[in-house]
Formats: structure tokens, C-alpha cells, sequence
């Protein structure tokens, strides 16, 4: 099929040519109030073919399998670059990336959730349920778990193949409280999304039944809670909350196709424009933040991207300066970049494959570093955030509103209970040039998310963020009900 | 075989009945899709594409909606082996809890055709015209992005009922963001077919609010009078019906529950006497009369697959007057069975005149352009958090004096229709956010006191 397509390609006057054969198999399996809700198995297939003809990009895909259609396709993507050349002032480049030739990978799990039965699924998902159903205060619970299974095969005219599988799984559970008066709270599990496989759910990476025995406690203890006052507090934030924060304010921000304006009529644009490359201060000296598509377990973890680019690690914050950004091929050779850093990825073979973010992880604090409780304790008044629930952010990755599971008053260095409707309220660069410590390497967990939204047509991508607990001083924190002028 | 090099959708569809050997539906979606992408002046990348989707839907239907009953769902792209598929559906079907009876009716005249198709071809125009765009912007220091799709979703619906279902979906929208120094600027519009969107009166409006930003004017965050237009409207309508689910109301979860048990329906939300209501047969926004999904969830059942669609009325003269429920989740609650079309019109019955004649009537406010990353806060209250974007214009003794910068805003959907004091009529307009998920919608502009600007975003 892929030969088919590049001779196709060739034949048809391309300088560039690539075929991505994927099937891409996800289960959702969900269960409400320990019954089942929702059982899906849907496995996609398809071929699609990227060329670059006469300087003019043209992409063509389809279900359909097999030499003949795959040569179809190269023709047509062919055409597609031909139709669109009138519009096209500026010659579309790939930057230069050497042969890889033969790759096979697959990231690391022990037990494929694919092979494992619904109904041992549902089995789990339900003893999960039951024990939480028969928790005092808890009305509500809903527990769900998405497994993906993505093989992908590649092949370019540089003669790079690649065969790889990757495998990830999300469990989740939430437990719902209301009251007579018609108050309510709801909770979910901190387990985050990860690159392995059922044995998440059995307890490697993850203590699952330590999670689901707290939950009726902590949820009950929400409802309990006072309301927060408004006002600037120190905060600590939890790696289960900072790993979005990070997402969203740094992530985003660093890649370069947002920072010259190629998503500026969709996902936006970026604060941090090449001009202050090695120059902008982004945060706190502490600040060391990694681009790294070759994280243990991480969910944009690869060994060759989607443009046939070999992953890599790099810096984008070091010493709290810009240094780096997330590329692809193209936007690498328009910026005049040597050689892309291995961000290209397709979320379907129906999709071009585009900029997407690496596991962009804050490195802990060199040596042991101080504990989630020793940040606490330097908080005269504060709120240590934990979990991630609700987020926002502007076009241009400045100003963002984040809420989250559950937030602790700090007083006087320790924790004095819990607080709701705590949302928190900054700018980028204030938020992070506010970091007065940062956790040890016992602090750190790496999070992160299945549907990162980016593109046109939309496409979502899997990524992993690591971080430690921070301290973060002099953040304005609102209260929801307030804002909502209750 | 037909175009796709693909067995003929209808035949797939047949065929999966057939394997299943008893109570079965089978959905196949065939999608042909065109698309181009631009910025900074140039095409960046364009496609084409052919997705077709196979559900098998294995089923042991109860002769009552909520009686006991089995389902199993598989789902796959392309050329698809149906016995494998159905074995799979079977494999993993289970007792669940939305079970009905299956939908019966008769077969549609056009349920053997091949499925809809369209190409880059429908996007030509759209192409030459930027060619122009393109220059004009550069020759004004301006940058222009965006984009321009066109989809044709062909949806085959089977059941062992003898159920015979076909929709063909044109779906097309065309964006357009101009950008200078310190300004953006937004048009967008959402087609069947591109034969009544065409770029150079987006272009238009996008020189407009270009125009208007060229005097800045300083305004602080909090509350204030907001003239939201159609598209901001429309974004903001998606979560008020999102949240309209029955069962989670019944829960007390949502901002449609009733303190104290039960729901809101029947109550008073929008005092000037909104319409919001979903419906196949609205002029232009037309979509398929008959219910479609491959997953069940709290208000929505692979058992209703067929259901047919009419009219919907969410608010009816300002009161909630529908929620979400399957037809098991109805008949347990003793309520309607209700689903949305895809499309979603309000309106307000008597108002005429367009955003232009809001602001010639506003002695001061600030008209807004898009909503941009909106989120709930609450549920509770369906508290919304989000930025103005691509424009927030000062508008003072009926005309727009300049541009102020984008704010961060805190504000719940339901609490802005109840609050509105003025609508112009609906028009068909698209979501800057939304639209890509919910393409068909027609909503008024609107005049809403005290919107709460809940910080400035510096964002351009």
C-alpha cells in the first residue's frame, strides 16, 4: 500500500511524500450509579497521504485499504496541492530530517486492555461503584474507563518506515452529594491518564482503592465547607491541578506555529513570539520546563513522530527564560529552524498531521527537594489546590481562570480544612515569575489528558504533563458563587 | 462498488441486519469531506477525505420502554467484515438500563442510493477570492486566517424492524480573522453548500471591526451593558441546552433542578419570553428527522435509533419546557421522551431589526464580537467563564466610538436570557466556538445589562 502511494506520489512530480496506514481502537466503558450506561468499541481505519508538489501542501485520505485506493490517494493529494497553489504565496518546506529507516515500537505496557472482557470491565467498574454507592452521603457515582490501542505505520520518500503501537488507558470515578435544600458537590478520582495498560487499574502507577476509600469523606467534607473569601492568597498547588495549569499557560504557549500566528483564527495565537526567544523571562528563576516525546508512560511519547521525525527531549524553560519551542517540520524550515523537534502528530489517518504539544513536564527541584507538607508549612495564609476541574485561557495564553477537586485553607503553615467555590484567577508570566518554591522529586506525578483540542478541522491529541507541588504567592482567588452573583 | 471504492453503504447496511440473525440495528455514516486552511496571508494545508463508520447495534428489546433488556455496541471505519462485527457487538452486549422497543416504520424511497459526496471543487471559489483577500490585506498591514470546510455526512439507518432510514448532511462553514497590530477581527458563517456564503462580505466586516479598533478606549473590568451578537449568542445557547439533560436535573445536579427534588420545567427562566427549541424541518437549518447514535449516555439510548424528530421547545415564552430523556428514562419519570435535531434557534416572538438597530438604540455599552473558551464554573448555577475575542467595541449615543481591550467574563447562559432586556430578530449565524461542533443555529442579537467582566485579558 505505502510503495503504491509514494511511486504514485513520485510519479505524479511531489518532492515529498508520506503514507500513514492507522487503526486506532477505543473502548468506552461507563457505568452510572453501577449500572451500565455506555459500552462502545470502535476501531478506525485508514490511509492518508501528505505530498508536497510545486511548493503547495495537498492532503487526501479515506477508509478504503489496499494498493490501488493508497495510489488513488497520492494522486489526489497531488491535485488537492493544485487546486489551492493560487492561494499559496509562500512555498510550503519541510525541514531536512535524515532516514530512519526501519522502526518498530511500542510504548511499555503488561496487560493490553483490549484483550481484557467487558464484562470483567464492567465487573471492576461495578465493584467500584457498590463500594462507593454504599458510602454514607454519597448519591451519585459514576465510574468510566477509555483504553486506546493506536498502531500506526509511516513511510516517507526519505525511506523512514515506522510500525508503532501505543497503548493508554484513563479511569475515572466521581461520587456526587445533594441535600434536601438542593445543594450539591461532586468529586472525581485524581488518577490521572496514562501510557500503560489494565494494570493501571490493578495498582501499578496508581493506588486505586486508597483513592476510592477517601472519597465519601472528602466529598462529604466539601459539602461541609465553607465558601472561600475572595481575595489574593498564597497558594500550593498539587502536581493533580498544576499539570493543566502548565498545559495551558506553557504548552500552548511554546508552540511555534501558535507563536507565528498559524492558529491565529482558531486555537489562537501565543505571548511568547520568536523575538523573545532566550530572552523572555517566563517565570521564576526555579522554572525548568522540558519538551519530551520520550517520557516513560507519557501520552505523546513516540520514537518517530508523524512527519517521520525521530523524538527527542529539549528545553523551553530553563532558569526561567524562554529557550525553546515545540516544532514541526514545517513550521521549523519557516522559522528558519534546522530541524524540527518531533511535535508533528494526526489524531485519525483521515487528519494531516500538525504541530502538536510534546509531554511538557516542570523538572522538580534538584536534590530531594522540600515535600508537598514543607511547602505548606511556608504559607502563613493560603489554599493548596488539588485536582483539576474546571479551565480557561485566552487566545494568546495570558490570562487564565482554573478551578479544581478540592481546595484546603492554610493557616499558619498547616491545613485547616476545606474550602468551595475556590476558582483562581492570573496572568501567565505573573503566575509563574510568583514561584517561590518547588517541590522535590517525592512531589512529582506526571498527569495530563486524552483530548488536547487543536486545528481545523479539530483534532484531539493525548499528552502527559510532570510536575512537582509549587509555591506560588499573591494569587487572586474569586468565588464561583459570587461571580455568579449568589 | 460505489465511488469510494467501498461496498454501497446501504447494502453494508442490510448486511449487518442480516448477520445479526434477530433484533438488530445497523447504522452506516458515510462522510466526504473538503477543507483549506489559511494564515499569515497564504493556504497553509488543504484535504480531502472519505471516513464511512459501521455500527452494529445487537440488541434484546423489552415490550415496554425501561423493561429489561441487552445491548452491545462494536464500531468500524471502512470496508467492513459484518459477521466479525456483529460477533463483536455480541460480545460484548450486557444488561443495561435505557432498553425500548425497537423504532419501527417504513423504508425511505431513497435508502439504496449511494451516499452524497463533495469535493475541494466546492471550496474553488473560496480559493480564488483569497487570492484578492490576500492582497488587499497586505497592502493594509493586515493578516488574514482562516477557514473553509464542507462536509456531506450520509447516514444509513437499518433495524430487524424494517426500519429504513437515509440523510444526506451538507455541512459548510467559511471563517475569516483579520488581524493588525493591536486588533483581531472575526466573520463567520455557517452553509449547506457555499451557494449563499461567499469571503468578500466577511472580508467587509473584518475591515469593519479592523476600522473600529483603530481608536482604543480604555475599560475597566466590571459590570456593564453588553450588546452580544448572534454568534455569541449562539455559543452561549449550546450550554444552556447542553445542561438540559432530564435524568441529571431529577438528580440535582444541574441548574435545572428544582431545590428540594424534581425540576424546573414549567417555571419561569426568561422573563421577556424566549424561545429555544431544536427542529428538522427549520428553513435552513434543516437536518435529519430522525434520531441517530452509536452510544447511550444519561438521556440519549441506542434504543431510540429512528425515533422520529419534530420541533423541541426547551423554553417555550421564557419557561424550561423540555428536558433531555430516552424513551426508558421518560417512562420511569413519567415524562416527555425528547431529543435535539441538530440545530438550535432562539428567538423572541415580536422582535425584529438587527444588531445594528440595538446599537443605534444603546446610549452606552460595549458590543462584543466572539466568545472564546468557554467553561463551566458551576454547575450549580451553569456559571460559564470565558474571553471576549476578535472585538470588544465601546458603543456610546448609538454608534461604535472605538475599541476597548478583551475581558475575562463570569456569567451563566440562563441568567443572561433572564436578564436580557432587548433581542433583535434571529438570524442564521455561527458559534465562533461552538460552530465547529453545532453548525446549524439561528439566534437573535442581544442586549444584556451587568455582564460581568470579571478581569482584562491583554490577548489580541
Amino acid at each position: 500500500m505505502t510503495d503504491a502511494a509514494l511511486s504514485a506520489a513520485n510519479a505524479a512530480g511531489a518532492a515529498h511524500a508520506s503514507v500513514r496506514v492507522e487503526r486506532v481502537r477505543t473502548q468506552v466503558v461507563a457505568l452510572r450509579d453501577g449500572r451500565l450506561e455506555t459500552a462502545l468499541d470502535d476501531t478506525e481505519v485508514g490511509t492518508g497521504v501528505a505530498v508536497v508538489r510545486s511548493g503547495s501542501f495537498g492532503f487526501a485520505a479515506s477508509v478504503a485499504l489496499g494498493a490501488q485506493p493508497a495510489a488513488a490517494l497520492a494522486r489526489e493529494a497531488v491535485d488537492a496541492a493544485g487546486l489551492t497553489a493560487p492561494a499559496r504565496r509562500r512555498p510550503f518546506v519541510f525541514a531536512d530530517e535524515p532516514s530512519h529507516g526501519r522502526v518498530e515500537w511500542s510504548s511499555p505496557f503488561r496487560r493490553n486492555p483490549m484483550d481484557v472482557p467487558l464484562a470483567d470491565k464492567v465487573a471492576l467498574l461495578g465493584e467500584w461503584s457498590r463500594q462507593l454507592m454504599g458510602s454514607a452521603g454519597v448519591d451519585h457515582v459514576g465510574a468510566s474507563v477509555v483504553a486506546v490501542q493506536e498502531d500506526k505505520y509511516l513511510a516517507d520518500l526519505s525511506g523512514t518506515v515506522a510500525l508503532q503501537r501505543r497503548v493508554r488507558i484513563h479511569p475515572q470515578v466521581d461520587v456526587a452529594s445533594v441535600t434536601a435544600e438542593g445543594d450539591f458537590e461532586e468529586m472525581r478520582t485524581l488518577a490521572p491518564p496514562t501510557g500503560r495498560g489494565w494494570e493501571y487499574l490493578e495498582g501499578d502507577g496508581w493506588d486505586f482503592d486508597a483513592e476510592l476509600a477517601q472519597l465519601p469523606d472528602l466529598l462529604g467534607e466539601k459539602l461541609r465547607a465553607p465558601s472561600v473569601r475572595p481575595g489574593t492568597y498564597d497558594l500550593v498547588i498539587d502536581p493533580t491541578n498544576l499539570w493543566l495549569t502548565i498545559h495551558e499557560s506553557i504548552g500552548h504557549a511554546t508552540e511555534l506555529d501558535r507563536a507565528m500566528g498559524y492558529e491565529a483564527a482558531f486555537a489562537g495565537t501565543s505571548f511568547a513570539t520568536p523575538d523573545r526567544l532566550g530572552s523572555l523571562r517566563y517565570g521564576s528563576p526555579l522554572l525548568h520546563v522540558v519538551g519530551d516525546r520520550t517520557a516513560d508512560h507519557g501520552l505523546a511519547t513516540v520514537a518517530i513522530d508523524d512527519q517521520g521525525v525521530a523524538a527527542q527531549s529539549f528545553d523551553i524553560v530553563r532558569d526561567g527564560v524562554l529557550v525553546g519551542y515545540q516544532l514541526d517540520r514545517a513550521i521549523a524550515a519557516s522559522a528558519g529552524f534546522g530541524r524540527s523537534n518531533g511535535c508533528a502528530f494526526a489524531d485519525s489517518p483521515l487528519h494531516v498531521p500538525i504541530q502538536r504539544m510534546a509531554n511538557v513536564s516542570l523538572r522538580p527541584a534538584l536534590g530531594a527537594g522540600p515535600s508537598t507538607e514543607e511547602l505548606i508549612s511556608g504559607v502563613e495564609r493560603g489554599i493548596y489546590v488539588v485536582g483539576d476541574k474546571s479551565w480557561s485561557i485566552d487566545m494568546q495564553r495570558l490570562n487564565f481562570q482554573f478551578t479544581g477537586q478540592r481546595f484546603y485553607e492554610i493557616r499558619g503553615g498547616k491545613l485547616a480544612g476545606q474550602v468551595r467555590d475556590v476558582a483562581y484567577q492570573a496572568t501567565t508570566t505573573d503566575f509563574w515569575r510568583h514561584v517561590e518554591a518547588v517541590g522535590g522529586t517525592s512531589t512529582y506525578l506526571l498527569a495530563g489528558a486524552f483530548n488536547c483540542g487543536k486545528g481545523q478541522p479539530e483534532q484531539v491529541a493525548p499528552v502527559s504533563h510532570g510536575c512537582p507541588s509549587v509555591l506560588v504567592r499573591a494569587v487572586r482567588v474569586l468565588n464561583a458563587r459570587e461571580e455568579a452573583g449568589r | 462498488m460505489s465511488t469510494t471504492g467501498l461496498a454501497p453503504a446501504a447494502e453494508v447496511a442490510e448486511r449487518v441486519v442480516r448477520a445479526a440473525r434477530g433484533p438488530c440495528i445497523a447504522i452506516v455514516e458515510e462522510r466526504h469531506e473538503a477543507e483549506v486552511r489559511f494564515a499569515n496571508n497564504t493556504v497553509t494545508t488543504d484535504g480531502i477525505r472519505v471516513d464511512r463508520r459501521v455500527t452494529a447495534i445487537v440488541v434484546e428489546p423489552p415490550e415496554t420502554p425501561g423493561g429489561p433488556g441487552t445491548a452491545g455496541v462494536a464500531r468500524r471505519s471502512g470496508e467492513v467484515d459484518v459477521e466479525e462485527l456483529v460477533a463483536e457487538a455480541r460480545g460484548s452486549t450486557s444488561a443495561v438500563d435505557d432498553a425500548a422497543p425497537l423504532v419501527e416504520g417504513a423504508e425511505d424511497p431513497d435508502f439504496g442510493e449511494d451516499a452524497a459526496v463533495t469535493g475541494l471543487e466546492r471550496l474553488t471559489p473560496v480559493v480564488r477570492s483569497l487570492v484578492g483577500a490576500f492582497a488587499r490585506a497586505e497592502a493594509t498591514g493586515a493578516v488574514l486566517s482562516g477557514f473553509a470546510e464542507h462536509r456531506v455526512t450520509t447516514t444509513y439507518l437499518a433495524s430487524s424492524s424494517g426500519l429504513r432510514r437515509r440523510h444526506a448532511q451538507p455541512t459548510g462553514a467559511l471563517q475569516l480573522v483579520g488581524r493588525d497590530d493591536g486588533a483581531s477581527a472575526w466573520a463567520g458563517a455557517g452553509t449547506a453548500d457555499f451557494g449563499d456564503v461567499e469571503l468578500e462580505p466577511l472580508e467587509e466586516t473584518v475591515r469593519r471591526g479592523l476600522g473600529w479598533a483603530a481608536r482604543r478606549v480604555d475599560v475597566a473590568p466590571g459590570r456593564h451593558d453588553v450588546l452580544l451578537p448572534p454568534s455569541a449568542v449562539a455559543d452561549l445557547m449550546l450550554f444552556l441546552a447542553g445542561a438540559a439533560s432530564g435524568r441529571e436535573s431529577e438528580e440535582g445536579r444541574t441548574v435545572f433542578s428544582k431545590p428540594g427534588g424534581g425540576t424546573r420545567l414549567g417555571e419561569l427562566l426568561a422573563p421577556l419570553g424566549f424561545d429555544l427549541w431544536s427542529d428538522p424541518a427549520e428553513p435552513g437549518l434543516e437536518c435529519a428527522p430522525f434520531f441517530v447514535t452509536s452510544v447511550s449516555s444519561a438521556d440519549t439510548s441506542v434504543f431510540d435509533n429512528g425515533l422520529p424528530l419534530g420541533r423541541t421547545d426547551w423554553l417555550r415564552d421564557g419557561r424550561l419546557a423540555s428536558l433531555r430523556y430516552h424513551r426508558a428514562g421518560a417512562e420511569r419519570s413519567h415524562a416527555r421522551p425528547a431529543a435535539g435535531a441538530d440545530n438550535l434557534s432562539l428567538a423572541l416572538a415580536g422582535a425584529d431589526g438587527s444588531l445594528e438597530d440595538l446599537i443605534a438604540t444603546t446610549e452606552r455599552g460595549l458590543l462584543l464580537t466572539c466568545l472564546w473558551y468557554i467553561r463551566e464554573v458551576d454547575p450549580k448555577t451553569l456559571l460559564l467563564t470565558g474571553l471576549t475575542r476578535d472585538g470588544v467595541y465601546v458603543v456610546a449615543d448609538g454608534r461604535v466610538v472605538g475599541a476597548a481591550g478583551n475581558f475575562r467574563f463570569n456569567e451563566s447562559p440562563v441568567d443572561v436570557l433572564a436578564r436580557a432586556t432587548h433581542a433583535s430578530s434571529a438570524v442564521r449565524t455561527l458559534g465562533r466556538e461552538g460552530g465547529s461542533w453545532m453548525n446549524r443555529t439561528a439566534m437573535p442579537a442581544l442586549r444584556v445589562p451587568d455582564w460581568n467582566m470579571s478581569t482584562a485579558s491583554q490577548a489580541v
